[in-house]
């Protein structure tokens, strides 16, 4: 896990190539903390991730069965699904500190 | 079930007159909530860890989807979708039957801590999507939650839990869905998180309480908002069949009675019972000291019942269905062929297996499968063992209850303990007894004999005789019983030796009178011709005999009056007539 973050340590980047990150926020309708939740992603992985990511929104009101398949309780919920381990982070994303620290994107020297 | 169509809106406009009931199919839950849930709205089932409430909350889908064709939502925030099948498949539910069926949808809310990282507002329309899709997808109208407060250990802001929760609760309301959500039960309130202030409806505490060494279910509805319900603790079991909830019938006074009799098994018992014997449907105590007969005259009860076609269960407290089939048999009753036919069943249950309630609820459950005509406890004093006099009792006029409200003959016998005073338990159960038999011991010469009276029988002319009760190779036979010549009772030999000195001294009776008559006549002869003598001088004195006479009479008269009667007729006369009082006896005060 640590060997993880190391990696995607943003200052240098990896050596060994671009690691793909697939983020998937889950939302139901066009709340306003599902706006604001993806705005906040997005402006993360922009600062963070330097096009090295995908963002998949899913409303869950157009697909509600996933709730159940991917185990979504609160809305918004967002989900890295690569690289490994799994993370979820709820919330609209407004606290970016602990989405770094959900995302093990946290700067080194902080 | 097409009654439930309309419910979000009769439950938005907030009182209806009738409040409609979901049946929830639990054996006796309905008799307490009289007719089950409210329909359309949450009802919150809270308890302590194993007190039933799980199994509550998938009784009452199961159930529904079973025997109402109620489709159901289960939502687990505890134990997973396979779990809770095979928790379930034990106790007798084919969960995956249902879901296949589309009468179910199992889902596992998983609530990892560590999974759950906040990170800004949020809110749960998850977790409302997800249950709202499974309620649309089978047309669910029930739902269980189970249990929702784990969310409180997943999610940190505990302010938009509880609204959320609070949200939650509404929007069931308006789904239409009648809603089981089980809470842990808190140390000052009835539900760790206050839960009980979002579901207003209805609110059910489960409990298992240990009392001496026995641990006893119970169930109680604390709140059923515009219904009325029973408001005891019910005992209840859980076992292979799932939850079983004893009513302490309510109604168990206006049971019907039968005017219909049935034998005792023993001729001259129902002789004494104006020839007929038991009322069906009634309560019979047989009590007596240890070896005195009282489970012969059971055994004699459950034979004639077999004998009739009846069905029979007894409960053995103290004896081994075999023990019992053997001692039987020595007194000439085989129980053999009535157990083989399946009529009567014999269950030996230890009385300390478990609590007064759990007997209670045992006892009921295998009525209530069995159905039988007749019951027999032998002997209910051992109850002693796993509660108070009072607790017995308390037992038994629920068991008593329960049994008439379905016509079932009872018999109880109670062990006495010698040389006690009339005991305790057969005292305190006796009042609930419609026919008190007691059996007795007497000691006579050097042996004991064993005498049976009816000490109660009601609603029956029945004797007041004392009978002599025997207990031969042909089973229980009654005789008259002789009172020797002081008054005591006399039975066995010491009656056959007594009846012998009576039949002896009735002939030389017979021989005196022979005697004394033919002295009389003679003495008659010498008398009457004194008696012309004296008559003449007799009439001389009739006169003056008769006022004396009328005098005497007078004073016998008041004298035969009561103490109380005489204090007033003095009083009355001294009050008249000063000195003219009576003459004598109550001079001093």
């Amino acid at each position: 896990m640590s060997a993880t973050s190391k990696r995607t340590a943003p200052e240098a980047a990896p050596p060994q190539g671009e690691e793909r990150w697939f983020l998937r926020l889950y939302v139901a309708g066009q709340t306003p903390k599902s706006v604001a939740a993806f705005d906040n992603l997005k402006r993360i992985c922009e600062e963070r991730l330097q096009g090295r990511h995908t963002i998949e929104v899913i409303d869950l009101l157009k697909k509600p069965r996933l709730a159940k398949d991917d185990q979504i309780l609160a809305i918004p919920t967002l989900v890295r699904r690569l690289p490994p381990p799994v993370r979820r982070i709820i919330g609209d994303l407004s606290e970016t500190e602990r989405v770094l620290v959900g995302l093990d994107l946290r700067p080194r020297e902080q | 079930m097409s009654t439930s169509a309309p419910a979000p809106r009769k439950s938005r406009s907030s009182r209806t007159p009738a409040l409609r009931k979901t049946p929830t199919g639990i054996s006796g839950l309905d008799e307490v909530t009289g007719g089950g849930l409210p329909a359309g709205r949450p009802s919150l089932v809270c308890g302590s860890a194993g007190s039933g409430k799980t199994l509550l909350a998938m009784e009452f889908l199961a159930r529904g989807a079973a025997q109402f064709a109620e489709p159901g939502v289960f939502i687990a925030f505890e134990e997973r979708a396979e779990e809770l099948a095979t928790n379930f498949a034990s106790l007798g539910f084919d969960l995956d039957a249902l879901v296949k069926q589309k009468l179910l949808i199992v889902d596992y809310v998983r609530v990892e801590p560590s999974e759950m990282l906040e990170a800004g507002e949020y809110d749960l329309d998850g977790l409302f999507i997800r249950l709202g899709h499974a309620i649309d997808s089978i047309g669910a109208k029930r739902v269980a939650l189970d249990t929702i407060e784990t969310l409180f250990s997943g999610l940190q802001n505990a302010v938009v839990l509880r609204a959320e929760l609070r949200r939650l609760f509404g929007w069931l309301k308006t789904k239409g869905v009648t809603a089981v959500v089980t809470a842990e039960r808190g140390e000052d309130s009835l539900t760790r998180y206050g839960l009980e202030e979002y579901v207003a409806d209805c609110v059910i505490l489960l409990d298992n309480r240990v009392e001496g060494q026995t641990a006893t279910r119970r169930l109680r509805i604390v709140k059923y908002r515009g219904s009325s319900h029973g408001t005891n603790e019910y005992p209840f079991l859980i076992d292979e069949g799932g939850i079983s909830i004893l009513p302490q019938t309510a109604l168990w006074m206006t049971y019907k009675v039968s005017s219909k009799r049935v034998s005792t098994g023993v001729a001259r018992l129902d002789a004494m019972m104006g020839g007929r014997g038991y009322y069906r449907g009634s309560s019979v105590l047989v009590s007596g000291l240890a070896g005195t007969g009282k489970t012969s005259l059971a055994a004699h009860f459950a034979c004639v019942a077999a004998e009739r076609g009846e069905r029979c269960v007894w409960f053995a407290f103290e004896e081994s269905a075999d023990q019992i089939v053997r001692d039987s048999r020595s007194i000439g009753i085989d129980l053999a062929p009535a157990m083989k036919s399946g009529l009567l069943l014999v269950r030996a249950v230890p009385p300390a297996a478990f609590g007064l309630e759990m007997h209670l609820v045992t006892m009921c459950k295998l009525v209530n499968e069995f159905a039988p005509e007749s019951v027999i406890l032998d002997p209910i004093s051992n109850f002693s063992v796993v509660g108070t006099v009072f607790e017995v009792k308390a037992m038994l006029t629920r068991l008593v209850g329960f049994l008439k409200s379905r016509q079932i003959t009872a018999l109880f016998t109670n062990l006495n303990i010698g040389g006690a005073a009339p005991d305790t338990t057969a005292t305190a159960v006796s009042s609930l007894m419609d026919t008190w038999l007691l059996l007795e011991e007497i000691v006579s010469g050097a042996e004991r004999n064993r005498i049976v009276q009816l000490l109660k029988s009601r609603g029956m002319a029945h004797s007041n005789q004392v009978r002599e009760f025997l207990i031969t190779d042909q089973g229980v036979e009654l005789r008259d019983v002789y009172v020797g010549p002081s008054g005591e009772l006399l039975a066995g030999s010491a009656l056959m030796v007594q009846r012998a000195r009576e039949e002896a001294q009735a002939i030389v009776a017979a021989q005196d009178a022979d005697a004394l008559k033919r002295e009389l006549d003679l003495r008659r002869q010498a008398v009457e011709a004194q008696i012309t003598e004296l008559r003449a001088a007799f009439e001389i004195e009739e006169a003056r005999a008769r006022r004396a006479a009328g005098q005497a009479a007078a004073v016998s008269a008041a004298l035969t009056h009561g103490r109380d009667q005489m204090a007033e007729h003095r009083q009355a006369d001294a009050e008249s007539t000063d000195d003219a009082a009576l003459p004598g006896p109550g001079g001093s005060r």
